[in-house]
């Protein structure tokens, strides 16, 4: 029976010949990720280990990126307790301001997650570098503490869904239309325990940033993992921004799938999932008219360089609507520079938007655009659950930056056509 | 080992950020976090909780986030163990690994309901509503597990191994 790709990869990870669906294995691991919420959990989950120390200081990555630059004091501590931790045990892959960025768009621009690698991730989205070809998951803090210290963790092989990528998309169909339409059509628990594999013509038709976007959501559908072929894109941009060497896995011609499904990309229109699930989708010209207080383009999601690209196509020479607070949050330092570089930055401002420094700030409600009783928010999060970015009466529209854009001009939710 | 209390049922999708806000993410301590336990989809829960009840939910349980903090929050809230049709992968992990008995049992989810009295034996996995009189057959607790729990999480049931 052939392997799917995660399946391939995870049995080499085992050091075993072949894998199955079900199989519990024990897999080495390439790197081991926390963030300033869920690492201070793993700390103290460490400092109970009998054994002393970690198991690599280069394949460890702690990024400061949730409440930082601090929120409030207790946040400080948390930062303290990491920045102290790395300290330490000299790990090299610790990212504090000014050389932090939101993980999931950092690691892979630092070149420290490429194709053939076995990632785990005290954070759900660790999935996102499934777009270059490696088996990343999240996990909680215990399991990052026990990665760290052993560099080992435990796997059930999960069985797949097949998603087969045709076509090409219009000129406002982006990575998070695609994935947005993905889950609307399975559900947010439509992959649970599952790995979905993309493959097809149509990948070609899709930037790297769409990819990431795409493995970053897989989450949302309930996924272990998000993973795509590497293609010449995919190897362009590792061959870009690392020096570690990659390793390339294909599924069988004869992997098992629990299921398949075909996505025809040029039927696809920009997609809007409503609250407060990711699975309750529109397409923006089902959305009705709705009034909308702030707009928010950035996260892991969409904080990338063509996301902000994007957005500023559609607002430029234009103004947000008054009265709408629309926040823009590059998501890492050489996005803010790069953005900065090509006028981007310039093209917000004088849209009447705001540009923050990286941070995931209120995609989690944390700060930086927390929402009152009653507002409603078109974001390019990841999740528009009942509380998600501030008053539980609150609610959320999750889209592509193009869509966003275009509501911030308008007031309310709105094609990019508009 | 057994778990018996009273129940507080809950539907689909309960998410991670309805367990424990983010906006109590800036500490980790246990006690606190088990102050704002269910705050955003029952305010109630933590006035009415009392220690050895249990959550019993529908399917996808604990979705959305990894943060540990959720079962930590449940957990130190006195919640003697989670009945659901189906839990979010990450979420399954995370109650394991910090010692929090989790079971998914379609038919105990489907025939609980808020308020009943019910009472979980982890060593033949079976449930009994103790107020309807009925019973439902959930998988049993593996000894390791039993351990896990036992030695309130898996650090600690490393380091004894």
């Amino acid at each position: 029976m052939g392997m799917t790709m995660t399946q391939k990869i995870l049995a080499a990870a085992a050091g075993l010949p072949e894998v199955k669906a079900g199989q519990l294995i024990e897999a080495d691991l390439d790197l081991v990720l926390g963030n300033d919420i869920t690492s201070p959990v793993a700390i103290h989950e460490m400092d109970k280990f009998a054994a002393e120390g970690i198991f690599h200081k280069d394949k460890i990555a702690l990024v400061m990126d949730h409440f930082v630059p601090n929120k409030d004091i207790k946040s400080a501590q948390h930062c303290k307790c990491v920045r102290e931790f790395a300290c330490k045990h000299e790990i090299t892959n610790f990212f504090d301001v000014g050389e932090m960025g939101i993980e999931h768009a950092l690691l892979p621009e630092k070149g420290l997650t490429v194709a053939g690698d076995v990632i785990i991730g005290a954070d759900s989205h660790t999935c996102t570098y499934g777009a270059l070809g490696a088996f990343s998951t999240g996990v909680g803090s215990t399991d990052m503490a026990a990665g760290m210290a052993t560099g080992k963790a435990w796997f059930k092989v999960p069985s797949a869904i097949k998603f087969n990528i045709i076509g090409k998309p219009s000129r406002w169909v982006s990575g998070k239309d695609v994935i947005l339409h993905i889950i609307g059509m399975i559900g947010v628990d439509g992959a649970l325990y599952k790995s979905m594999e993309f493959t097809g013509d149509g990948i070609c038709n899709l930037s790297m940033d769409d990819r990431f976007t795409i493995a970053n959501m897989a989450i949302e559908a309930g996924g272990k993992n998000g993973i795509f072929p590497v293609d010449d894109l995919a190897a362009a941009y590792m061959k870009e921004h690392s020096a570690r060497e990659y390793k390339v896995y294909e599924a069988d011609a004869d992997a098992e799938y629990d299921e398949e499904y075909t996505v025809d990309l040029s039927t696809l229109k920009p997609t809007v999932a409503f609250p407060h699930l990711p699975e309750n989708t529109r397409t923006v010209d089902e959305a009705g008219d709705l009034a909308i207080d702030q707009v928010v383009i950035g996260s892991c999601t969409n904080g990338r360089l063509d996301d902000l690209r994007i957005a500023a196509q559609v607002l430029k020479g234009k103004k947000v609507a008054k009265g709408i607070r629309c926040i823009v949050i590059p998501a890492t330092q050489r996005i803010y520079l790069e953005a900065m570089e090509e006028g981007l930055l310039r093209t917000f401002i004088e849209a009447g938007a705001i540009v923050s420094t990286p941070t995931c700030g209120p995609c989690l409600g944390g700060y930086m655009g927390i929402l009152a009783e009653g507002e409603r928010c078109v974001s390019t999060t990841n999740r528009n659950f009942v509380g998600r970015m501030g008053h539980v009466e609150s609610e959320i529209y999750l889209a592509s930056p193009a869509v966003a854009a275009a509501s911030a001009i308008t007031g309310r939710i709105s094609a990019p056509e508009e | 080992m057994k778990a018996s209390g009273t129940v507080f049922k809950y539907g689909d999708n309960v998410d991670t950020d309805v367990i424990i806000p983010a906006r109590y993410l800036n500490s980790s301590d246990p006690k606190e976090l088990a102050e704002h336990c269910m705050e955003d989809i029952d305010k109630e829960f933590v006035n009415k909780v009392k220690t050895g009840d249990l959550i019993v939910a529908d399917k996808n349980f604990g979705c959305g986030s990894s943060r540990e903090h959720a079962p930590i929050a449940i957990k130190a809230a006195g919640v003697s163990c989670v009945i659901a049709e189906t839990f979010a992968r990450i979420f399954y992990r995370n109650a394991i690994n910090i010692g929090l008995p989790i079971i998914e049992c379609p038919e105990a989810a489907r025939g609980i309901a808020a308020g009943d009295e019910v009472e979980v034996d982890f060593d033949s996995g079976i449930i009994t509503n103790k107020t309807k009189g009925t019973t439902f057959q959930g998988q049993a607790f593996p000894e390791f597990m039993q351990k896990i729990i036992k030695s309130e999480g898996l650090i600690n049931y490393i380091n004894h191994k």
